[in-house]
């Protein structure tokens, strides 16, 4: 129960929630909701760590399944976009679609030994400095410093950027963007693409860095779903969204780590005596997000942050009631 | 003749010959002919739906025609999407605003530009677009969203976007269907200034007074055919123009005979009530109308207007006071309860509240009614019943449209605008919530909604008009109540009401004196 070793392994377990919702933020700032994000991470993951047992190349595994996701996404996209099909149902297709095809694919992976992992690092200088220096800049996994730079990259893009004032504008009013000669079925599909490449990556991330290994579905466990409920949560704020990714698999970190000690605060831990009362513990994360989304809800109403307007509705040129 | 016609005139800003447009349905543009001389404003009328939107879009690149040919500055084009449009210096404002609410107006101004290329350094633009702004007096703060913005000040985002772009053409659909008078004089003035500078203006609106105003020229269709083609404005009368777009003559003889009123109907009593941003909207209002009445509520828009009908027809809540009807609260209660009351509401929103547009017109006829027989028995709709009732509606309130199963979004504004005052009259209203009734429909369709109105009074309803247009008020309603931030600061008789003094108050000239009893004969003490 060190609380830096919960911190670190929040920062740690947390960059595969950040990158599936960053990715999400970019598909839904777009106006298009990815429900497959579980699916693409699944198949980023087999396919990220079956490369690396294939071939002893984890670097090669990371660049294979963070493509992968993004395929599962093109499809998403023609579905949606092209075919102007329902968003939650595509999405949900391909969740079934994504864990059904990562089980076959991943049916001898189980099996397999160590493999070689993509390399952690410890920063010199930063690892030194009091607090924050053993929790974020010691023996992290390389995508973990990669979660560091993504964050700020896709805050500036979103808001300083011409790109990301095109993206806010097709998913707030693709009538607006359009008549200004914004292609909006192009950025459309190129941002859930760019959602797909991120979750595919957060299933990489799990599969040869931060939990390797291939456990059929159970080794995405619903993250997927963890991130989609993270952007929610984030009010689509990229800042926020790591937030919330750090400080939800730090919680969940410590609440595993709770159960170990016979004792608590000098009492005998409830949670080691009887063992039931765990599932309560397990709950505690989501009721969690339900509380703080409670609380944040009026405030963002005020501000006017929140869901884009066009999300999830397809765009017709002309059609009326846009 | 022919040497004419291959000589492109270089006066000409557009030529547009023979365009054919079809909807599911309807042929919205029938071998439609339309020019634009450089540096003229060129007036486009036409009742609801004759198909003035839907030439323009196709202008501007929006939809694609299915016949015809279309020269910009002599050269034939064809626009593919609004992009090559603006490439052409074509710019066009929406009947429907293009702008995306939760940006700035900078970052709407930017949209869909080259340039910057990629870091958008926003407190230079915020300067270019302030400057640009004073150079046309068109005030608006660079660094407000939009959704800050009152509909005047979101309309001038709209043209300094196409200003911005270097539009020598601009086509303004509707522009002042929504603004207050001296808003549409702001408006003009800046025209005026475009027009000298060599910009072509096409202009749609359905004021006449409006485009005898400003208009150089004028081009009338109906029925998606030009009926009076690029005739100088000093060549028409009101009245003719109104016969080119109507096919008849429209006499607007409003014929109020005097009616005794009967017992109160809608009593408020010191009603307080919140505006979605949580700010006071109302600020002790206190009225009563009388069955057999209209009480005209006079303003400026967005000084409580919408929060009065909301707190009438149960939509918002009130922090302070009672609203009765026939002695029955209906405030703060739901929706349902001012129904069953029989309140009747035509509200500001027509897509948005008054009607759903993915639904077909009978679903929206029986809104108000599905629960009750004939509609409905027990729990299950008789969707012959429905077929009946929807197209008995249709009939007596002459909606143009293909049948009753056509969806509502395809209705042009003012069979819309027939069919939601078709609900509302079937449900019987003892009390009428009118909000801005006739706000962008054609003459003919104003004439229909101001009778129908009336028709309400003779039948003994009590009714509430809530409009801008000062004109209308004065002709349709028995008293009427001047609303300035919140509060009621006058009441007069229609009779012998002052305009100049009703206009003094709605821009808050005498609120510092609260109203007086001489003012406000019947007002609640
Ligand atoms: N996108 C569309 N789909 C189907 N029908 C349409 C569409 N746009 C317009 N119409 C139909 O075409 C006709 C012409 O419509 P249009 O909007 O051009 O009229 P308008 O002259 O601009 O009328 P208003 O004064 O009400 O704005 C109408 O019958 C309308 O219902
Ligand atoms: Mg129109």
């Amino acid at each position: 129960m060190d609380p830096t070793i919960i911190l670190a392994a929040g920062v740690a377990s947390g960059t595969v929630l950040l990158f599936a919702a960053v990715g999400e933020i970019f598909a839904e700032r777009a106006g298009v909701i990815n429900l497959g994000v579980e699916g693409m991470m699944l198949i980023g993951a087999v396919v990220a760590f079956g490369t690396a047992v294939a071939t002893g190349n984890a670097w090669l595994g990371l660049v294979l399944g963070t493509l992968a996701g993004g395929l599962l996404a093109v499809l998403h996209a023609v579905i949606t976009i092209s075919f102007q099909a329902e968003q939650v149902v595509s999405g949900l297709a391909l969740t079934f679609l994504g864990t059904g095809l990562a089980r076959v694919l991943g049916e001898d992976l189980s099996k397999a030994g160590a493999i070689a992992l993509l390399p952690t690092l410890t920063i010199p200088g930063l690892a030194a400095v009091p607090a924050i220096g053993p929790i974020l800049f010691t023996d992290q996994s390389v995508l973990v410093y990669v979660g560091y730079i993504v964050v700020p990259m896709a805050w500036y893009w979103i808001n300083r950027t011409r790109p990301g004032l095109h993206l806010r504008a097709v998913g707030e009013s693709p009538t607006a963007a359009d008549t200004l000669g914004v292609d909006v079925y192009r950025l459309r599909y190129a941002y859930v693409v760019v959602g797909g490449l991120f979750a595919g990556l957060a299933g990489a991330t799990i599969t040869l860095a931060i939990s390797p290994g291939w456990f059929g579905d159970l080794t995405v466990n619903g993250q997927g779903w963890i991130a989609i409920a993270i952007v929610i949560f984030a009010q689509w704020g990229v800042g926020r969204a790591a937030l919330g990714a750090y400080a939800f698999a730090a919680i969940q970190r410590l609440l595993i780590d709770i159960q170990g000690p016979e004792q608590l605060f000098g009492f005998p831990n409830p949670f080691y005596v009887n063992h039931t009362l765990t599932f309560f513990l397990g709950m505690v994360p989501y009721v969690l997000i339900i509380a703080v989304l409670v609380a944040v809800s009026g405030e963002a109403i005020r501000k006017r942050i929140g869901a884009p307007a066009a999300l999830g509705i397809s765009y017709v040129r002309g059609e009326r009631g846009h | 003749m022919t040497l004419e016609l291959v000589i492109p005139d270089p006066r000409l800003a557009v030529e547009m010959r023979g365009i054919v447009r079809r909807f599911p349905g309807v042929v919205a543009n029938d071998g439609v002919d339309f020019d634009l001389r450089v540096g003229e404003v060129h007036a486009l009328l036409g009742e609801n739906g004759a198909g003035k939107s839907t030439l323009m879009n196709v202008l501007d690149g929006l939809y694609r025609p299915d016949a015809g040919e279309i020269m910009v500055g002599g050269q034939p084009v064809e626009f593919r999407s609004p992009r090559d449009a603006i490439a052409a210096g074509l710019g066009m404002v929406h009947q429907h605003f293009a702008l995306v609410p939760t940006q700035t107006v900078t970052e709407n101004v930017l949209i869909g530009l080259d340039r910057p290329r990629f870091r958008i350094d926003i407190g230079r633009y915020d300067d270019e677009v302030a400057e640009l702004a004073a150079r046309h007096g068109l005030g608006v703060d660079p660094r407000a969203r939009i959704w800050q913005l009152s509909v005047g000040e979101q309309q001038r985002v709209e043209i300094l976007k196409m200003l911005y772009r270097g539009a020598r053409i601009l086509i303004l659909d509707e522009p002042t269907a929504v603004l207050a008078p001296q808003e549409a004089q702001d408006l003009f003035r800046t025209l005026r200034s475009m027009v000298a500078d060599g910009t072509s203006v096409v202009f749609i609106s359905h004021k006449l007074g409006e485009v005898a105003q400003i208009a150089d020229r004028v081009t009338v269709m109906r029925r998606g055919k030009v009926t009076a083609s690029g005739i100088p404005i000093s060549e028409t009368t009101t009245a003719g123009l109104a016969r080119l777009m109507i096919g008849r003559d429209v006499v607007e003889t409003i014929e109020r005979t005097p009616f005794d009123t009967g017992p109160v109907v809608l009593s408020m009593r010191d009603v307080e009530a919140e505006s979605d941003r949580g700010l006071p909207a109302l600020r002790g209002i206190s009225l009563e109308v009388r069955a057999g009445e209209i009480l005209g509520v006079a303003g400026v828009a967005g000084n409580g207007q919408s929060e009065l009908a909301q707190v009438l027809t149960g939509l918002r809540h009130c922090s302070r006071g009672s609203v009765t009807v026939n002695g029955v609260e209906v405030g703060n209660r739901t929706p349902r309860d001012a129904i069953n009351e029989h309140v009747a509401h035509v509200p500001e929103d027509r897509t948005g509240v008054g009607s759903a547009p993915n639904l077909s017109i009978a679903d929206n006829l029986i809104m108000k009614s599905y629960r009750e027989a004939p509609v409905s028995r027990h729990w299950s709709i008789d969707t012959g019943a429905v077929r009946r009732f929807a197209n008995r509606l249709r009939e007596t309130y002459s909606i143009a449209a293909p049948s009753v199963e056509t969806e509502t979004r395809l209705l042009s504004g003012g069979n819309l605008q027939r069919l939601i005052l078709a609900r509302e009259i079937a449900s019987e209203p003892r009390l009428m919530v009118a909000v801005q009734p006739t706000r962008g429909l054609d003459v003919g369709a104003i004439v229909t909604v101001h009778r129908l109105l009336l028709d309400q009074r003779q039948a003994g309803s009590a009714t509430i008009l809530i409009s801008e247009d000062l004109d209308e008020i004065l002709a349709l309603a028995d008293r009427v109540a001047v609303i300035y931030e919140g509060r009621l600061v006058g009441l007069f008789d229609a009779a012998d009401a002052d305009v100049a003094e009703i206009g003094l108050r709605m821009t808050g000239g005498m609120a510092s004196r609260p109203p007086e009893p001489g003012d406000a004969p019947r007002i609640v003490p």
